[in-house]
Formats: structure tokens, sequence, C-alpha cells
């Protein structure tokens, strides 16, 4: 990926979001200098925009063996979760079947999707995950039930980055006869995705989580399944999606992901081993531990406990040294509720207080990662300094338990 | 916009009175069962009088923030006053915290309590 131009800070948090690409922006610019017509209009300026439109969502199924028609353009990865459940749950209703399956560790767009469904009396099942944080497809196979109408599990986790067996759901629920949606948010233009290998029917993505602009995303629905709209309005999407088109932000999400496409399988291998670096530098840490499996994970994620700190106040120094990075403490959440993932993946509360992600880009640099492990480290000392717990620990007043 | 204000950041980044008094006349640890936060602080009681006072948390910016402004705001004052500390009052001292963040300096004054509690049984006097 060609970049614009290099911050003074070293950001590591490309799972909130990613920068744009250059490509990207040019795209974006151009097409609000040259298409401003709105598609849905009949002469020329409008067409060429439809045009326009229609080649992005082609290059979009393109890159993950759709065709163009299973492609509906959103405004990113919450609409695209919201939408998929909703089309599951109205099927679902129809038929009599009222029973979802989901995972401990999805993101509050699915999760909240579910909670609410199941206040219109829908049965919603979590599935746990290992200590490494994957769900097991036996516990896939026996949760679906009769009356099951969805099984939906993420693709890549955002917080601990761990994959899931996404193609052995898929062939299970392939034959179970069980609609099947993956929130792949964090995984396109990251990981190889095929959605007819995989036996997905349903599929969300967002562009700025690959270098495209933020406010766009997809959702892929298998041909046959009929799609429930969330807004109701123009016949924009084949009338399940209304609202005038974001022309400009399509065409650069399809560039993007042509570009993330493009770059993926070197990209791939060049963060494999940055991420392993800097997971070998963070283990030099006392009493620290990895979040999630070591190698089955995105080749970009980074997550850390460490006993005896908090996440917020080592995220705040560490910017003050320019690093931006993420973490799933209680005090960062505004819930006061420490992350669900590292919960769901057996942190107690104390130690999920001292979570850490860095997610590393293609831009990102050895002698960043150098910088960060030497920040980290020297941040984490200095807050365990005067932590009551730390000195707990250290007395034997506590167990440590990392 | 930032998080925090200047005054939060300040006491953040530089916290007063850090650290741990071994002959301490009194000691209270208090934590959050919610948000998790902990904090312990030291006093050293003088003539009825807070003559020092040193804390360790083990929490957010503004958990450490506001442990740090309470210490400034007792230390040196007579033991009925600093009974009367509120919250609030290390809140208003930071230049205000977040709504969702006023939890954290609740911390600081239940601290400053437990620690008076903790001189009242150990010398069966009274600082009301
Ligand atoms: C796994 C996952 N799902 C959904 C979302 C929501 O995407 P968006 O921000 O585009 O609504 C995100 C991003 O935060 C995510 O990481
Ligand atoms: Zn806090």
């Amino acid at each position: 990926m060609k970049g614009g131009t290099k911050l003074d800070k070293i950001y590591l948090d490309n799972a909130a979001t990613t920068k744009m690409s250059e490509a990207a922006i040019k795209e974006m610019t151009r097409c609000m200098n040259d298409y401003y017509g709105n598609p849905s209009s009949l002469y020329t300026v409008g067409q060429q925009a439809k045009e326009i439109i229609e080649k992005a969502r082609e290059e979009i199924a393109g890159v993950i063996n759709a065709s163009p028609k299973e492609i509906y353009f959103t405004s990113g990865g919450s609409e695209a979760d919201n939408q998929a459940i909703i089309t599951a749950a109205a099927i679902g209703k129809r038929k009599g079947k009222m029973h979802i399956v989901t995972s401990a560790i999805e993101h509050h767009a699915v999760l909240h999707a579910l909670r609410r469904l199941k206040n219109e009396g829908f049965e919603i099942t979590e599935l746990p995950v290992s200590k490494e944080g994957i769900v097991n497809k036996e516990d896939v196979k026996k949760a679906i039930r009769d009356d099951t109408c969805l099984v939906t599990v993420m693709y890549a986790n955002n917080e601990i980055g761990t994959l899931q067996p996404v193609s052995e759901i898929g062939a299970i629920c392939k034959e179970k006869g069980v609609l099947f949606h993956t929130d792949a948010v964090q995984a396109v233009g990251h990981v190889p995705i095929d959605v007819k290998a995989e036996n997905i029917d349903m599929l969300s993505a967002s562009a700025h989580k690959f270098h495209g602009p933020k406010g766009i995303g997809f959702l892929y629905v298998r041909k046959g399944i009929i799609v429930s709209n969330l807004i109701e309005g123009g016949a924009q999407e084949r009338g399940k999606r209304a609202g005038t088109e974001n022309v400009p932000a399509i065409s650069a999400m399809a560039v993007a992901l042509k570009e993330a496409e493009a770059g993926m399988k070197e990209n791939a291998k060049k963060l494999t081993a940055l991420r392993d670096y800097l997971i070998k530098g963070l283990s030099g840490i006392p009493h620290s531990a990895l979040n999630g499996d070591a190698k089955k994970r995105l080749p970009s994620n980074v997550n850390f406990c460490f006993e005896g700190i908090e996440g917020e106040s080592l995220l705040l120094l560490l910017d003050d040294k320019g690093i931006c990075a993420s973490s799933g403490s209680a005090c960062t959440s505004g819930s006061l509720d420490p992350s669900h993932v590292l919960l769901a993946i057996g942190r107690v509360h104390d130690v999920a207080h001292g979570s850490l992600r860095l997610s590393l880009s293609e831009e990102t640099t050895k002698e960043e990662l150098d910088a960060a492990i030497k920040a980290v480290k020297e941040t984490v000392e200095y807050l365990r300094g005067f932590s009551p717990v730390w000195r707990d620990l250290n007395a034997g007043k506590l167990q440590f338990i990392l | 916009m930032a998080l925090y204000s200047e005054k939060v950041m300040d006491h953040f980044r530089n916290p007063r009175n850090v650290g741990v008094i071994e002959d301490a006349d009194a000691v209270g640890e208090v934590g959050n069962a919610k948000c998790g936060d902990i904090m312990k602080m030291y006093l050293k009681i003088d003539n009825d009088t807070v003559s020092d006072v040193k804390f360790e948390t083990f929490g957010c910016g503004s958990a450490i923030a506001s442990s740090s402004m309470a210490t400034e705001l007792i230390k040196g004052k007579p033991l009925s006053e600093v009974r009367k500390l509120t919250n609030k009052a290390v809140a208003e001292a930071l230049d205000g915290l977040p709504d969702y963040k006023m939890h954290c300096s609740v911390l600081a004054e239940e601290a400053i309590h437990a620690a008076l509690d903790d001189y009242e049984s150990r010398t069966g006097k009274k600082t009301e």
C-alpha cells in the first residue's frame, strides 16, 4: 500500500481504523470532481455515476468470489451486521425458527443486534471459546437445533485477532440447512476469503479497516436469500437499502480492496514476522501474557495483558510517547466492564484491566516496534512502581496469575 | 477534544505524593467493585493534622489524578477538615472529570475515609 505523508506518530491501532491509501484518496476526490451525478438519474451524468458504483460492485464481488448481485453497499460494518441478522431473523420468524447461535466474542454490532432480537422472543445460544479465543466447531454442530435460523460467528476477532474456523462452520451450516453469517470486518482485505468455498451465506465488511474511507462497507448475501431492509425509501441497492449512494466512498472502497488483495500475500508474510517479533519483545515483560492463539490470528494483531496495571493509564502514557494503541480495560470501555472478549478467554477482571492491543499495518517498521517495545516496557514498569496490586503480588499477599 | 482537562493530565503525568509511608499512622485501601480500580492512602498524623501523605493506585488516568489531587488537598490539614473531603471537591480541583469517570474520584474520598477509620480504630480518637 502506498501511504500519504507519514505521521510523526507510531500508529499501532489499525484494528480501530486504518489510514486511507493514496490510491483510495485519489479515487475519492476523482469521483467527487467528476461523478457528482445521482446514480438514479437517467441522464448521462447520473448514469456515469451509476457505472462507477456497478464497477465497484463487480470488483468487490470478485475479491471474495461472489457475484455482483450479491453485494449490498452499507454505511459500514455495523449496518451490514445488523442487516444480516435482521434478514436471517425475518426468514426464521416466517418459518417459526427463532433460535440463533453465536459466539461469546462477537463485536457489539452483532452482540447488541442479537440482544434486541432476544427481547423480541428469539433464543440466543452464545458459544464459549477456548482459552486461545477460538470457537469449537463441534460446539456449533451441537448447538444447532431444528428451530435454528442463523449461525453468526465472526471471521477474525477485533480485539485478540483470533481467526475462527469459518469454512468448517460453513460446511456444518450447509449440511444442517442453517444460514451462516460471518462478521468479516477485521478479515476482509487481510486474509483470503472465498464465500463459495467457505459456504458463507452472509458476510459483513467495512472499508476503513482496509485503508478505505470510513462510513462505507458492504454486506454480501448469497443469491436466493431474501434481504430485509433496515432503511426504507428509494429503490437503491435493488430496493434493499434506500439512500442516494455514496459514490466516492463506494469507488474508493473498491480501489482500496483491490489494492489490499494485490498485496495480501506479501503483506501477510511481512506482518506475521513483525507481529511475532513484537510478541517476542513484549513477552520479555515479567508477568505478562499474550491474549489469543499465537498462530491462528491476524497477521497484524498483538494483544497482551500485564498484571498489576490498568490499561487506560498505559494508553495515556504511551500516547505521550507518540504511540497509538488500544485497551480492553474496564476504565477505557465507558461501561465500567472489561472487554467481554478477554473475560471469555478466561482472563479475570484484574488481569483484563491491564490489557493492551497493538495492531500493525503494512507501513509498520521494525524500528517502530522496537520503540513500542521499549515504551511499553518502561511504562508498565513505571505504573507497577506505584500499584498497590503489584506490591501485594510481590509481597505474596496476592497470587500471580500470569 | 481531549478526554481529560489539563489539570487532570498534569496530576496524571506528574502525580504528587506517590509512594509508601512505612511507619504510617493510618492506611486506607479501597477498591471499586465495578471497574476494578484500587487505591491505597498512607497518612502520617501529628497533632491531629496530616503531616504527610502518600498514595498508590492501580487504575486509570482519572483514578491516578484524583489520588494525587486528594493528597494535595489534605496535606497539612486538620483531621476534622480532612473528614469533610468529598469526591466532588477532588473533581472540582481537577477542573472536572468526564461523567463516566466520576466514580474514580469517589475512590479518593473513600480511601481517605478508610484511612481515618483506621486511625480511629488504632488510637481510639475521633476524627469527626
Ligand atoms: C469485528 C467488527 N465488526 C464490526 C465493526 C463495525 O464496523 P463499522 O465501524 O464500519 O461500523 C468493527 C469495527 O469497529 C469490527 O472490528
Ligand atoms: Zn477508573
